[in-house]
């Protein structure tokens, strides 16, 4: 009977061990920081460092928070840009518990820091779209695009980025900066905020929609009548080709048969003009020719008998005192 | 209940029955506690992994692949982190089975799609974006500890980086030429991003899938690509008439060209011709001028009265006749030619 007095004796020991010592002893994850709460009373600094940690059983509690960047994600909010257009903006968020004291404080659980981020941060992004423009917050910096040549060639805006003055990078600054200094005292750190997503409302959009199809029925037609430009210039190189090839042909033509009369002529005149002798027989050689080529057939001719042709029907032997006939007129001076 | 009784009324001497089984289950317990022992003292790390080891609660040890001893009894707590695996994200659309042939869901069918997808570009039009994000866990300490949700803060800032760098180009840019670039600025606004975060992360490469126009306006944007195949058509008609007809007239040039200088030629030669036979024949009447001039007059009146139609021959002095002559019966195209007549 001792001898089991004596064991219960020991698991009594050992359980009261285990039960202050478990009581007194705390795993605190890499993910997590405490704060140690004296019947709800804070005692001492907020516990950062990960691993086994000592308190005083029963009395105090251990608040774990989480250590790591915590997520916030916005709804998208319809809002009126500085320009009057709606659109829907998406931020997220990411924060940290900087103050796990005061965030115990101020807020005691993550649903509630959630609700007072929504708050916070949904106002401030409201303020400053509404005093920016579109183009600055969905534009980041100044950048010359690449033109497509075609296209800048229609419409000198078209292609083109327009000069921003803020950009989204520092409008996201400017919000983060704001609800950081209202965070601060709720215990919380905001490291940053950004704009996930930022669309037209469905006004908005049909109009943007309606300007990007008149945009690109602009480029079509220039396409088009760039084509018959193109064409009609074309069919008017082919219209001054044609031309041109015909008529130097035509010029060509002339001045080579000018040339070969010219030179005929001359070759025709060094033989006729050799001598007053030449030219006279020539004359009367080619009136000869040509009597036989004009008179034919359908030709009638009266002839008087004093003619040299008949003048032997009168008389013969005595030499003719007539003429000549009298398209052979130069006959009379003969050398 | 009467049977416990029953026990308890009959137990008081024979402890020793129940010994027997306290010992068994002591013993079992002891097995079991080994055992316990051994499974929790060991684990495997598999080839693509690391393990990340932390005793009550603090970091102690990454360990590589291959079997490790750590302390038993949930002292020591292992995470396994995939560290050597190529992770991918889908922005846009999702990969419906991942076998040879993938089907896929996009903006079409899913309206969160479509909000993902959609961007203002640079020019404040609008295009739908399809890309994916693919990134390795380079710090798997950062990794667990660092971040609440490593990969929706990925995704998050994916969509963010990815909307700076298409808000800074034009539509065209986004569609066409500036692809290459907006992935490589996309890819280096998010490692900027989750570097800030401190997650472990590298983001290895961003690579835009499909880019479109959104479905209202993409027909105005097909009918672009048209127009300029159109322009390129009429451009080319007109280039085949310019052919169809110019090299032949110059052809035809070139033949009245060659017609010419043959005229030419016949020409001249012609004009050589008569004038060499002129002058033969000059040179023999020169020799008997006279004779020769008479002979030729009368050939010609032998070859051409022959031919004639009519011939009257008057005598001079009865001149009556002339004014009797029908001239009106004569042939109605002849010509009358009065020769001799002084």
């Amino acid at each position: 009977m001792r001898l089991s007095h004596s064991i219960i004796w020991i698991i009594i020991l050992v359980i009261v061990a285990i039960i202050l010592l478990s009581g007194s002893m705390y795993a605190l994850p890499e993910t997590q920081q405490a704060v140690i709460t004296r019947f709800g009373k804070p005692i001492g600094a907020p516990i950062t460092q990960a691993g086994l940690h000592f308190k005083r059983p029963f009395t105090d509690d251990v608040n774990l928070l989480d250590k790591r960047a915590l997520e916030w994600d916005g709804d998208p909010n319809q809002l009126p840009t500085k320009d009057k257009l709606f659109i829907y903006v998406d931020t997220y968020a990411r924060w940290r518990i900087a103050d796990p004291l005061l965030f115990l404080q101020r807020l005691r659980t993550f649903s509630v820091a959630q609700t007072r981020l929504d708050d916070i941060l949904d106002g401030i992004t409201r303020d400053l779209i509404a005093s920016n423009e579109l183009l600055e917050i969905v534009r980041s910096v100044n950048r010359e695009s690449i033109k497509d040549e075609t296209l800048t060639q229609v419409q000198d805006e078209l292609g083109q980025l327009q000069p921003i003055k803020v950009g989204r990078a520092k409008i996201a600054e400017q919000i983060r900066i704001r609800a950081a200094a209202q965070l601060k005292d709720l215990g919380i750190e905001l490291l940053d905020i950004r704009f996930k997503r930022i669309n037209y409302n469905e006004d908005v959009q049909n109009k943007i929609y309606e300007r990007m199809i008149s945009e690109r029925k602009q480029i079509a037609e220039k396409f088009r009548s760039e084509g018959e430009g193109e064409a009609a210039r074309i069919l008017g190189e082919k219209e001054l080709a044609l031309k041109q090839i015909q008529s130097e042909a035509a010029r060509k033509v002339e001045e080579i048969k000018g040339k070969a009369d010219a030179d005929a002529s001359a070759i025709y005149a060094s033989a006729f003009n050799q001598s007053a002798a030449a030219t006279d027989f020539y004359r009367f050689q080619k009136t000869m020719e040509t009597y036989a080529k004009v008179l034919g057939k359908d030709t009638t001719i009266l002839l008087g008998t004093r003619s040299d042709f008949l003048k032997y029907l009168q008389q013969s032997g005595t030499p003719a005192i007539g003429s000549m006939p009298a398209s052979a007129p130069a006959a009379a001076s003969q050398p | 209940m009467p049977r416990y009784r029953d026990f308890t009324d009959s137990t008081g001497p024979q402890v020793v029955l129940p010994r027997l089984p306290i010992r068994l289950v002591l013993i079992i317990i002891g097995i079991l506690a080994v055992l316990m022992l051994i499974f929790t003292s060991f684990y495997t790390v598999n080839p693509e992994e690391v393990g990340v080891v932390v005793r009550f609660g603090k970091y102690c040890a990454t360990t590589n692949p291959g079997l490790h001893f750590k302390l038993p009894f949930g002292v020591d707590k292992v995470s396994f982190v995939p560290v050597q695996r190529q992770e991918k994200q889908e922005f846009g659309f999702r990969t419906q089975k991942g076998d040879v042939l993938s089907k896929y869901t996009d903006y079409h069918q899913e309206p969160e799609l479509l909000r993902e997808s959609l961007m203002v570009t640079g020019d404040l039009n609008a295009a739908m974006v399809e890309w994916i994000v693919q990134y390795r866990i380079k710090d798997p300490r950062q990794y667990l500890f660092s971040v609440l949700n490593p990969v929706e803060t990925l995704r998050a800032a994916s969509e963010s980086a990815m909307r700076e760098a298409v808000g800074d180009h034009t539509v065209d840019e986004v569609l066409t030429v500036g692809r290459t670039e907006i992935s490589n600025l996309a890819e280096r606004n998010l490692q900027r991003i989750i570097d800030e975060y401190k997650m472990g992360v590298e983001v290895e490469r961003v690579v835009l899938q499909d880019v479109n126009p959104p479905d209202p306006v993409k027909a105005s944007f097909n009918g672009v690509n048209q127009a300029q195949q159109e322009r390129e058509r009429t451009i080319n008609e007109a280039w085949a008439q310019y052919n169809q007809v110019v090299p032949r007239a110059k052809g035809e040039a070139q033949q009245v060209l060659s017609e010419a200088q043959g005229y030419a030629i016949k020409r001249v030669n012609e004009a050589k011709g008569e004038a060499v036979r002129f002058s033969e024949v000059f040179n023999q009447y020169l020799k008997a001028p006279e004779v020769t001039r008479e002979r030729m007059y009368l050939e010609t009146m032998g070859e051409v009265f022959p031919k004639l139609g009519q011939k009257f021959i008057m005598d001079e002095t009865g001149q009556g006749v002339l004014p009797l002559m029908d001239l009106n019966n004569l042939p109605a195209a002849a010509s009358t030619v009065k020769g001799g007549a002084k």
